[in-house]
């Protein structure tokens, strides 16, 4: 599957195209396949988004998970803060990242 | 130390106010990320892997007990608690949101900081030796120079598109703690008779073309040190590679002309440029001067208790001489072992602060090794700034060993890091405090590196060690002989990289080698040097 990430114009956030909306949850991106570019135009043009871009993902627990590390390092927050991530509470989420 | 006069404070000034409306015109879509990416760039805030990172510039990694307690609150205002001390001296935020980013930069401009030119391809930060101005073995403070050149850099025309980054270190004394013949021109001042002058040392560089720079002045006159510097600029940009990113470094221009047809160059416009008079008047530079030469109030030669030994280990790895009786340099480190190096937190920033004002004359340094100096500390008082730094998680005595490594943010902050070099630093650096190995290896520099640019200087590691990215997985390679002090010289690697817990078995290996073959008094980089590099080899590959 390919979903869209990106930034949060305004706070940087990393965010994830849901189909609707721009969320945090990389859970909650969705299958854009072939309409990567029209979306991306969009959603730049709109200032909803900043440096978006397409990556490949595979379905995780039913959930996209980003093919590369350096995008689930994305989706979660950095390795070696886990109190910094979304999920600081989940001993499991770092596995999930590597 | 320099205080700005109401020229610098109006520069500053403007091109905050200048952001402001260009960020507020970003944010209503009246400019594009492209026509806002370069204006950002050029005030230090860059888009990393998970928001906006803003560069602060520390010039020569010299700053006040009250710029500290700036960025403090900056880190606790605008960031989330924390501040990211580099390999350039600097400072990087990670977690900054563009709403908030002309007011953060308002508040550094409120304590004479900024964060210009720490991006794009211009003059970055003048880097130097972090006991400057203190070190016994200086022939003068190197920073009233660095300042100079500071003040000729910045929005100077002519270098403000260069035809890549430029980076310029200069230091005062034969040994080096700059890593000076790694840059693009490094500088040393020197003493000839009674006449100081600047040794210039160019086109030097670590990133994926590693080159030690070699000298091509051995002696400019001191009041000629801009124009001379303004040659070297020139030619540069006159024939530097603008088609290529990855050829545009002043390096490959001297690697390729040859430094003697590059020198050449140099000197007929450095010829040409003494007829311009473009020199700044020597007034200037002793205004400068002044700045820097804040007497230190007389001091008890009295030398510490050593009794306890705890105390006494940290006196001896995190202490240097002073150039004057009953002072002494302290070196905070900022490598707990299994913390994240170069991190301080807000309230670590402060406690810093106050230890430069109750110790020392209120002044602390940025090493580009990632720790903090406080150059000025009353001898008899070491003692007490000990006990203080022990509770804040300050108080690591491990300055050069094998714990106090060097590791840029990796792909665990930066969106151009191939692999994350921040847990490899804490693995090793764990690995070595539990086997108790750290002392009897004595001193040596580790680096680590995400990726092939480089920032965590492993080219110039005794060992380093660079992340690289293998059909999508972390992959680490060794690279053994590396040095940026006076000793220069280029790592070499090993051979097949390592996945993360194979680098940490590979670094250990390397330094069991070094135990058995060492001689007497050799340091790690000594024993490669003299070995080679087989006898390593075979121990990591069979």
């Amino acid at each position: 599957m390919r979903i869209l990430t990106g930034n949060d114009l305004r706070t940087g956030a990393v965010v994830w195209w849901t189909g609707t909306f721009w969320s945090i949850h990389v859970e909650e991106a969705a299958d854009v396949v072939g309409e990567e570019d029209r979306v991306i135009g969009r959603e730049e043009a709109s200032r909803r988004v900043n440096a978006a871009y397409a990556i490949d993902a595979e379905l995780h627990d039913g959930a996209p998970r980003p093919a590369h590390i350096k995008d689930r390092i994305r989706a979660l927050g950095p390795t070696v803060r886990p109190d910094l991530t979304l999920k600081p509470a989940d001993p499991a989420a770092g596995s999930w990242v590597i | 130390m320099y205080r700005y006069d109401d020229y610098d404070q109006a520069m500053v000034d403007t091109r905050v106010a200048e952001f402001r409306d260009q960020a507020r015109r970003r944010l209503e879509g009246r400019l594009s990320e492209d026509q806002f990416k370069p204006l950002r760039l050029m005030n230090g805030l860059y888009l990393q892997l998970h928001a906006y990172m803003l560069r602060v510039a520390i010039p020569y990694g010299t700053l006040d007990a009250r710029q500290m307690r700036a960025l403090a609150d900056i880190a606790d205002n605008y960031d989330r608690g924390y501040g990211h001390f580099t390999t350039r001296q600097n400072i990087q935020y990670n977690w900054i949101k563009l709403e908030e980013a002309a007011n953060l930069l308002a508040d550094l401009a409120k304590v004479e900081m900024h964060a210009i030119q720490t991006s794009g391809n211009c003059i970055r930060n003048i880097s130097s030796d972090h006991f400057a101005g203190a070190a016994a073995d200086e022939v003068a403070d190197p920073r009233p120079y660095a300042e100079l050149l500071r003040q000729w850099s910045s929005f100077h025309p002519e270098f403000s598109a260069l035809p890549r980054k430029f980076k310029i270190a200069v230091i005062a004394s034969e040994r080096d703690r700059a890593a000076m013949r790694l840059h693009d021109i490094g500088i040393r001042i020197v003493r000839r008779g009674d006449a100081l002058g600047a040794q210039f040392w160019v086109g030097g560089g670590m990133g994926r073309t590693p080159m030690v720079a070699p000298c091509i002045r051995e002696f400019v006159p001191i009041d000629q040190l801009v124009t001379y510097s303004e040659a070297c600029l020139r030619v540069y940009n006159r024939h530097g590679r603008r088609d290529n990113k990855f050829k545009a470094r002043i390096k490959i221009l001297v690697h390729e002309l040859g430094a003697a047809e590059y020198t050449r160059q140099v000197e007929e416009e450095f010829a040409h440029l003494l007829t311009l008079g473009i020199e700044p008047p020597a007034a200037e530079l002793a205004r400068i001067a002044a700045m820097f030469d804040e007497p230190l109030e007389p001091a008890e030669s009295a030398a510490p208790d050593r009794s306890d030994p705890d105390f006494a280990l940290w006196m001896d790895r995190n202490t240097h001489p002073h150039k004057l009786p009953g002072y002494i340099s302290a070196v905070i480190s900022l490598k707990p072992v299994g913390g994240i190096p170069g991190d301080a937190t807000a309230d670590q920033m402060r406690l810093m602060a106050d230890l430069a004002e109750r110790y020392g004359n209120g002044e602390l340094r940025v090493t580009h090794t990632q720790n903090i100096v406080l150059p000025h500390v009353r001898q008899a008082e070491l003692h007490g700034l000990w006990s203080a730094l022990e509770p804040a998680g300050l108080g690591a005595a491990n300055i050069d060993t094998v714990e106090d490594i060097i590791a840029c943010p990796g792909l665990d902050y930066c969106s151009l890091a191939n692999a994350r070099s921040i847990p490899v630093a804490q693995r090793i650096a764990e690995r070595f405090a539990a086997n108790g190995r750290t002392a009897v290896l004595g001193e040596l520099k580790l680096k680590i590196s995400g990726c092939i640019n480089a920032c965590g200087h492993h080219h110039a590691g005794h060992i380093g060690i660079l992340g690289v990215d293998r059909k999508g997985t972390e992959n680490y390679q060794l690279l053994l002989g590396g040095s940026e002090a006076e000793d220069v010289s280029l790592g070499k690697i090993t051979g097949p990289g390592f996945d993360e817990t194979g680098i940490v078995d590979a670094v250990e290996t390397a330094t069991k080698v070094y135990l058995k073959e060492r001689d007497e008094g050799e340091r790690f980089l000594d024993t490669y040097r003299r070995i080679g590099m087989e006898p390593f080899k075979a121990a990591l590959y069979g």
